[in-house]
């Protein structure tokens, strides 16, 4: 196997790393504020892959100041639009699911999901 | 430029706008506000869809004048079009219909709040069914996602809010897999409006470059769409959300918000993708494989239910998995009768939630099983929706459920290889169908026992005790009865609105 891509591209790679464990910490960790940290590192390794994706070593943002004016000097700036835009839906929803937590907290004491899951079964609500 | 076609973009507008308008409103004058916003919004769908029908083209509006590959684009076609009419229809009658629900189970200080969340929804779902822009769809997918999370958790206890942070950990799963998806995408094709993807979608096609990302990225589009509309492996949060949130919130959740993220998948699948690409990759085949196991063992599960309210949701899983069938098949008439199951199964299902939680409200507030004994007699409106909602769900004759059952089995016949796991899974699925819905049915149409009767003291309820919730339910009938016995034209127009999606 051909390892040399991944070597060249190894940014990406680590992107897609971070991605993994975001993701599988949201899915399996009990602990809601563990989940909510899986989710800021999913969404960052998101904006990471992004913002590599729209850099090009050697130029750049693309803001006019000494006349030039060649395509070849700049880089693309809508990535980084993106991942503004995707800062802000993070933002929201770590708000969202950190109020539903302090709610969580509040009535059952505890930050465990299986537990609050099991003591809503005996409740029998 | 006709004025009509300015209106998608002031329907996704009006809704936004009045979302921080009810939040300075009183509970009353918000919950009409909202009516009257719905309805607007409605008839001006109205007036594009007999737009586009006359003019037989789809329409592109650029948003801010900037043209293609730099603006951001609505486009309008017939398909779009009839799909807003029918949300806004849906979404009326479910609000309507579950007036004096929320009023009982709602805080009256956070009435308003309730009328937020359902515009904010209401223009993430026109917004997901009008836009061209890849991105913008990300967007308003994650809007959509809170207000839904707002609607289950409005109505404040345990269950809920538990219910609300699953719904949103799978939600969350699902978005991330998404806006991965759009990522690959974009760093291979270098747009984000969708009809400028295909193209170089189709170039990568031909040539054969890059292969591996594109399938990557399509993977991780349909199976977070997949995940976020409760497909089966999947679909865990499902029972709590609907059958503990008050009933509108369930109603619209089942009808139209899982059926707003099939609608983008079905964009992607069509505009973004292209249907020749899709169809040779291996995607619709897992998609098949899950839609099939989804309706066998959401029935199964639903069989195995004794909560009223929880079984109709699981019933949700096994129709959302029919859909998914019908997109596995990999055929344009595959692809026709999910669209008309994504219809009747809103129609249907919201029409269940509403007369079902008008039966538990004459039968002491239980949703248990065996309290409902004789409910139909109890509230004789409710007793009537029930029954046409279980039939259309079995697949009776006349009722939407049989059109969308049939044109799945002439879908599946003549497929090579899907044509037979098909044919069985649709007769097995209609069988548990019946075994569940129909041992409902009897139960709410069994006499009770005279000495029971005496002991329980259930209250009765008249259609004119209730009239908004009676009109909701007998107007979901008759959506239901035009879907079964008017299919023809309504095929048609979904027809002719599938072959201009592209």
């Amino acid at each position: 196997m051909n390892f040399s891509n991944l070597i060249n591209n190894y940014e990406e790679a680590v992107a897609m790393i971070l991605f993994g464990i975001g993701f599988s910490n949201l899915l399996l960790q009990k602990n809601l504020i563990k989940k909510i940290i899986g989710l800021n590192i999913m969404d960052t390794a998101m904006y990471l892959f992004l913002a590599l994706k729209g850099y090009i070593a050697g130029r750049k943002a693309p803001i006019v100041v000494d006349g030039v004016q060649s395509v070849e000097a700049y880089i693309n700036p809508i990535p980084a639009g993106l991942v503004l835009t995707g800062i802000v839906v993070s933002v929201s929803v770590t708000a969202l699911m950190l109020s539903l937590t302090i709610r969580l907290y509040r009535r059952y004491h505890t930050l465990n999901l299986d537990e609050i899951t099991t003591r809503l079964e005996k409740e029998g609500l | 430029m006709e004025f009509v076609q300015n209106f998608p973009f002031i329907c996704i507008i009006l809704s936004l706008f009045s979302g921080p308008l009810s939040s300075v409103l009183s509970g009353k004058k918000a919950k009409w506000w909202n009516a009257f916003v719905i309805t607007a919004i409605g008839l001006m769908n109205i007036a594009v869809l007999a737009f586009v029908v006359s003019t037989g083209e789809p329409y592109v509006y650029r948003m801010g004048h900037f043209s293609a590959p730099w603006g951001n684009e609505i486009r309008v076609g017939i398909l779009e079009a009839v799909m807003a009419v029918f949300f806004c229809v849906t979404m009326l009658l479910c609000m309507l219909g579950g007036i004096a629900e929320r009023e009982e189970e709602i805080e009256e200080s956070k009435q308003n709040l309730y009328y937020i969340m359902v515009n904010l929804l209401l223009s993430s779902l026109l917004a997901l069914i009008y836009t061209n822009d890849l991105f913008t769809a990300y967007v308003f997918v994650e809007i959509n996602t809170i207000s839904a999370c707002g609607l289950i958790m409005i109505r404040q206890n345990g269950r809920t809010i538990v219910a609300a942070t699953r719904y949103m950990i799978m939600s969350l799963l699902g978005s991330g897999m998404l806006l991965l998806g759009i990522c690959f995408l974009y760093s291979i094709t270098g747009h984000l409006l969708m009809s400028n993807i295909q193209q170089a979608v189709w170039n990568l096609h031909e040539t054969g470059m890059y292969q591996v990302p594109l399938l990557v990225a399509v993977g991780l589009m349909s199976v977070g769409l997949a995940v976020k509309s409760a497909l089966f492996p999947f679909h865990g949060w499902l029972p709590d959300a609907y059958g503990y949130s008050t009933v509108s919130s369930a109603a619209i959740l089942s009808s139209l918000v899982s059926k707003g993220y099939i609608f983008l998948l079905l964009k992607i699948f069509y505009r973004v993708i292209g249907f020749e690409v899709i169809k040779d990759s291996k995607v619709i085949h897992v998609l098949f494989v899950f839609g099939i196991a989804g309706m066998i063992i959401g029935s199964i599960d639903a069989i195995r239910e004794n909560s009223i309210r929880r079984m109709i949701a699981y019933s949700s899983v096994a129709q959302i998995g029919y859909i998914y069938m019908g997109f596995g098949l990999g055929t344009e008439l595959g692809v026709l009768s999910s669209v008309f199951h994504i219809l009747c199964h809103a129609a249907t299902k919201a029409l269940l939630f509403l007369s079902a939680s008008s039966l538990t409200e004459v039968s002491g507030d239980s949703t248990s099983f065996f309290d409902l004994t004789g409910a139909g007699y109890r509230n004789k409106a409710a007793g009537l929706a029930f029954t046409v909602g279980s039939l259309s769900m079995v697949g009776f004759p006349m009722l939407g459920g049989f059109i969308s059952k049939i044109l799945f089995a002439q879908a599946a016949v003549g497929h090579a290889y899907k044509m037979l796991p098909t044919l069985i899974a649709l007769a097995v699925s209609t069988i548990l169908n019946t075994v569940y819905f129909l041992k409902t049915v009897i139960r709410i149409y069994t006499p009770m026992r005279s000495e029971e009767k005496k002991e329980k003291q259930y209250k009765l309820v008249t259609m004119g005790q209730q009239p908004v919730k009676s009109a909701a339910l007998l107007c979901f009938v008759a959506l239901n009865l035009v879907l079964g016995l008017f299919s023809q034209p309504i095929l048609t127009l979904l027809e002719r609105g599938l072959s201009m999606f592209a």
